[in-house]
């Protein structure tokens, strides 16, 4: 297949990809580094290039619950926010994955107040973490455009009708530009059909959203739940139908395996670890693992990937205050510990508001690293990398 | 034009068996609003009494579709689904359906006074019916922006100090083209009101005293002679205003004394006691200067 590459933000991606999705309703509310999805697909549907709605609404709490509604009355739905946004939503992101409503949303991730702040870390999505819905992380640009594409599928996948948060790093994959090849529109619209679910309409009349007593609330939930587990399969499924096989990454990519130090991350921070590691030819001793799919969390492929760790080192671009460990290294631990696996994890903290990641501090870090499973070391370490 | 009762009842929208009280003037009001809406429609419903008491997974009392989001954002969802529906039309992928949105006074008033005043500056094309029992019933009576003067609730023990919120005028300030009053015991007016209202293009906005037993503490056999009262003291005018345009609906020339509404209710009689004279005064001012203030917009 003949595939159009565009120079392309992260953002621009997201846009392009929800453009050729033939979405009903698109509605958001503007925050920075997300705002720019928005304005693109405003220009979009102004100059007619998309058949949807366009509900230029006064609030993200609001924005999120158009898209119940317009999900609920059976539309294909796609909102986008950041940090304080994402916060704002929060309650309502809990209704939209147990109504079970296929809504998609893009997250250009962005830190929490206070201090006010724009620029990057996790702590805003983590916050949600437990809503029920899917959770896909992208590296670069090309993978915001195919994750937001295949989002579309998963979400409406019948055994899935989830949300999903496609997200990405606010600026540094936001508003980096990137070549990022295209699929052309007909194989996006082959590959996202229309389906039958359940929705509000006065052929087949159905209360939606009503209320549950003990009983009836933990099996629903129980319910939900599984069709989130179900949401991992079905994310493999999709990678492999997806047209362009070169975008086939996993749900935890490994561009290499065999490393004895296992670096395990979110977002594009691990296209600055896998160049260190590959400039200074350090791929015998390092793997990168990125966790492409953190709810539902791959944790079965984790432990494959992770069967010959002597060291393994999470980076976690957020805090959980308080906690034993920070969000990603406690998933970490949690299926280290399920699957019998004793192993030294170290859980490193980094570029918390927009820190910048150097090269010289993955160098440090590495090296650190290096060292310790040289003189097999075993203890677990906690590190800020400031 | 409604004019008798036969006129009105065709299909039911609710079925019975829900959990209401007795005497309930919410699921009166709703009752007779959606009787008076043509098929095919879709409710939202904030979350309140009526939700409650309608939605008890797994039996529903909703005849029709109808969806239930959270608490503050009902016209947030309507706007998603009168938006949605729009595209989905043109697309052969959904039929048309009216979009009637039915919230308590809290989730209007309130908490939901933003979402309210977004849809409503964007012109989704819904009928948005506040009912109002001028508490947070659902939680144990709370008072609200709506609570009246002088009132007891829960969280006001010795009276709530200051007026309603004129909703009417919030919306007209949108520039709504209808916006009206309605009291279930009127249910002509009320009905024709709803037939009306989806007439227009754009949002239109109805605000339903609905007496609760519960909450104001009367015999539930009174809810409607409470609501017949309501506008028979002045207390709830019946108005409409259409494209700006101030309609008395029912002109009290010689009202009662607001004392034969109050006296009935339990939740006036700190407010009816004779050292709190000035509070009853304060309330009759205020009866008073909105029926004046309506008079004048109305140039009647
Ligand atoms: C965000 C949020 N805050 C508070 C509540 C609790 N709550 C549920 S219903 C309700 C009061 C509803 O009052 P109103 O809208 O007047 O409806 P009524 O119960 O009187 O019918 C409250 C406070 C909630 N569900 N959601
Ligand atoms: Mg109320």
């Amino acid at each position: 297949m003949l595939l159009n590459s565009l120079l392309m933000t992260g953002n621009e991606a997201a846009a392009y990809a929800v453009k050729q999705s033939d979405v009903d309703l698109i509605t958001a509310y503007p925050i920075t580094p997300q705002t720019t999805i928005v304005e693109k697909l405003a220009e979009y549907v102004g100059r007619g290039d998309v058949k949807a709605a366009m509900v230029l609404i006064e609030s993200e709490h609001s924005a999120l619950s158009a898209c119940i509604g317009a999900s609920a009355a059976g539309a294909r739905v796609f909102t986008a926010t950041s940090s304080q946004g994402l916060a704002y939503m929060h309650e309502v992101m809990y209704v939209a994955s147990g109504l079970r409503l296929p809504i998609v949303m893009a997250v250009a991730n962005r830190a929490l107040s206070a201090p006010i702040n724009i620029h990057c870390d996790h702590s805003d999505i983590m916050g949600s973490r437990d809503s029920g819905w899917v959770q896909v992380f992208c590296e670069d640009p090309q993978d915001v455009y195919d994750n937001v594409v295949k989002a579309f599928r998963l979400a409406e996948d019948p055994r899935v009708l989830l949300p999903v948060a496609v997200n990405f790093n606010g600026f540094t994959t936001s508003h980096s530009c990137e070549p990022v090849a295209v699929l052309p529109d007909e194989e996006v619209r082959r590959f996202l059909p229309r389906r039958e679910r359940h929705r509000l309409s006065y052929d087949e009349p159905m209360t939606i959203g009503g209320f549950a007593l003990p009983d009836a609330y933990f099996e629903s939930k129980v319910e939900q739940e599984k069709a989130l587990r179900a949401a991992g399969r079905v994310f493999t499924e999709v990678e492999e139908l997806y047209p362009n096989s070169e975008s086939k990454r996993g749900a935890i990519h490994a561009e290499w395996t065999g490393g004895r130090v296992k670096l395990i991350c979110m977002g594009d921070v691990a296209g600055s670890l896998r160049h260190f590691v590959k400039t200074q030819r350090l791929q015998d001793i390092f793997d990168v693992l990125s966790v492409r799919l953190f709810r539902p969390f791959p944790r079965r492929r984790l432990i494959e990937l992770l069967n010959d760790a002597e060291l393994v080192v999470v980076m976690d671009r957020s805090l959980s205050p308080g906690a034993v460990s920070p969000p990603l290294v406690s998933e970490v631990k949690s299926a280290l510990y399920d699957a019998g696996f004793r192993v030294p994890v170290w859980s490193v903290v980094y570029g918390l508001g927009g820190k910048p990641v150097t090269l010289r501090k993955i160098g440090r870090l590495l090296g650190e690293a290096e060292r310790g499973v040289r003189e097999r070391e075993a203890r677990s370490r906690r590190i800020l990398l400031r | 034009m409604v004019s008798r009762l036969d006129e009105l009842v065709g299909f039911e929208p609710l079925s019975p068996g829900h959990s209401a009280c007795a005497g309930c003037g919410a699921m009166i009001a709703v009752r007779q609003v959606l009787l008076a809406v043509p098929q095919p429609y879709i409710v939202v419903n904030a979350t309140g009494c009526v939700e409650v008491v309608t939605t008890q997974y797994p039996n529903t009392a909703w005849r029709v579709p109808y969806v239930h989001v959270a608490f503050e954002n009902a016209a947030a969802v309507a706007s998603g689904i009168e938006a949605a529906l729009r595209v989905l039309k043109e697309k052969g992928l959904a039929r048309d359906h009216r979009v009637v949105v039915i919230a308590g006074d809290g989730g209007t008033a309130d908490i939901g006074l933003q979402a309210l005043s977004g849809a409503l500056e964007r012109r989704h094309s819904f009928l948005y019916v506040c009912y109002d029992n001028e508490a947070y019933m659902n939680t144990g009576i709370q008072r609200s922006s709506l609570t009246p003067h002088g009132a007891w609730t829960s969280t006001t023990p010795f009276g709530k100090a200051g007026p309603k919120k004129d909703l009417i005028a919030f919306a007209v300030s949108h520039g709504v083209p209808y916006a009206a009053t309605a009291s279930p015991y009127f249910w002509k007016d009320l009905a024709n009101k709803v037939r009306k209202a989806l007439t227009f293009d754009g949002p239109t906005f109805l605000h339903v005293l609905a007496p609760c037993n519960r909450g104001w503490r009367f015999d539930p056999s009174l809810t409607m002679r409470i609501a017949k009262l309501a506008v028979e003291t002045r207390y709830f005018p019946l108005y409409e205003v259409e494209e700006g345009k101030y309609r008395i609906n029912y002109f009290v020339s010689r009202p009662r004394p607001l004392e034969e509404f109050l006296r009935l209710q339990e939740r006036f009689s700190y407010l009816l006691r004779p050292e709190n004279a000035h509070l009853l005064e304060e309330l009759k001012r205020e009866v008073e200067a909105r029926w004046e203030g309506l008079v004048r917009l109305a140039g009647s």
